[in-house]
């Protein structure tokens, strides 16, 4: 970002002229950036697929329709007005990505990191994605079969992995703190450290 | 339209980076970036589609080499001009130089966690009935319309198979232009691998996008 000063000097007048013009309140602004800093995150995430792994219930609900089920924990809104669960198996495993823009399933993973918008993730997701998972440092066994989506429409994408063997019993708190963010889109698996 | 954003399938662009999970801005005019589209999108001059237009209408070379929060802020700029909301004037010397223009409604500080919660929906009912079910064989339309689509170019005349249907929704390539929502049945739709690739993909490999009915047809 070698004109980074310039970008930010744009964007500062952009926002004085919009603030001035009374379009947008800047309280309003920093309550924005707020939200999602500080309470719209993957952690959300975490906690649909933990109650998923715990309780089959909820499972059974979130497969049949996420958007509603996902509700139920309190998570809803820009990004994720229309959900779709995807939970992974020993023989599937699935891979989001949004090779047009960058769309992303906000209420439950918050804002998209960098590299899910980047051009390298959007280009190779669909053509090679084991290579793509290997960058990760992900290696699946070739008897998994990978399914990649991708996000042309505003229905939104979770990726729900598989709870990692050794952790039966466990707190459904404890489970949700091995859930990554990777794991969520695909990219990643959760483990136990 | 054909536009440097349908990046699925291109090469070269080398490996993909990781970031820690907490990582969401990289210099603070990214957070205000974000927070001035969100909030003047609020504002409901233009939708969804029309700002994802926007973005993907920069030249390709200049969408390429631009950060992804810069291609948010140079797809703004066109935003609020086409919009009449900003004139190139003021964007030329960065300050306001006239009062704003009379706008339906603006997002109040204390609404926003509420508005960011409710979101909006884009399925529509309507009074046809789907024209395909899962499991129904389709080819998606070998098209290339030059204005807004979400038919990625790498999926067009290609064979696949319903895997979803999700209800029927707003129509990104006539809403991105103002020419209303036109809703429309959409499906998720199941490629094999070697359909879009040839025969050297992995066997077993699919790759579902979501396509609206007139991006299809049946085979």
């Amino acid at each position: 970002m070698a004109d980074d000063e310039g970008t930010a000097a744009r964007v500062d007048a952009l926002e004085s002229i919009l603030i001035e013009k009374g379009y947008v309140e800047p309280a309003a602004l920093d309550a924005i950036v707020e939200t999602y800093e500080r309470d719209v995150g993957p952690r959300n995430g975490a906690k649909v697929v933990a109650r998923s792994w715990t309780d089959p219930a909820y499972r059974k609900r979130l497969r049949h329709d996420a958007t509603p089920a996902i509700a139920e924990l309190g998570f809803s809104g820009r990004g994720g007005e229309h959900m779709v669960a995807l939970e992974n198996t020993p023989e599937l495993h699935h891979l989001v990505v949004c090779t047009l823009c960058s769309c992303y399933p906000w209420p439950v993973l918050g804002l998209p990191p960098t590299w899910y918008k980047s051009p390298a993730y959007r280009s190779r997701a669909v053509i090679d994605p084991r290579g793509v998972l290997a960058d990760f440092g992900v290696t699946l066994p070739d008897s998994t079969r990978i399914a990649v989506h991708d996000s042309t429409s505003e229905v939104r994408y979770l990726v729900v992995p598989m709870r990692p063997v050794g952790t039966e019993g466990w707190a459904e708190d404890q489970l949700a703190a091995l859930v990554t963010r990777d794991s969520m889109i695909g990219t990643g698996l959760p483990s136990v450290r | 339209m054909n536009g440097a954003a349908d990046l699925g399938g291109m090469m070269g662009f080398g490996p993909v980076v990781g970031e820690p999970e907490d990582e969401y801005f990289h210099a603070d005019w990214e957070r205000r970036a974000l927070a001035i589209t969100l909030a003047v999108g609020a504002v409901g001059a233009w939708s969804i589609d029309a700002s994802r237009h926007a973005r993907e209408g920069l030249p390709p070379a200049e969408y390429l080499s631009s950060t992804y929060y810069e291609i948010w802020i140079k797809a703004l700029e066109r935003l609020l001009l086409d919009a009449g909301l900003v004139e190139a004037d003021e964007l030329a010397q960065r300050r306001s130089l006239r009062p704003g223009v009379p706008v339906n409604r603006t997002l109040s500080t204390t609404a926003v966690p509420a508005v960011l919660a409710a979101g909006t929906r884009y399925d529509r009912p309507v009074d046809v009935p789907a024209r395909f079910a899962v499991g129904d064989r389709v080819r998606s339309r070998n098209m290339h319309p030059t204005g807004h689509t979400r038919l990625p170019r790498y999926a067009r005349g290609k064979v696949g198979i319903i895997e979803r249907v999700h209800g029927a929704h707003v129509l990104p390539d006539t809403n991105a232009h103002g020419a209303g929502e036109h809703p429309q049945w959409l499906y998720a739709v199941l490629f094999e691998a070697r359909e879009l690739w040839g025969d050297t993909a992995e066997a077993g490999l699919t790759i579902t996008i979501d396509a609206w009915e007139s991006y299809l047809e049946p085979t």
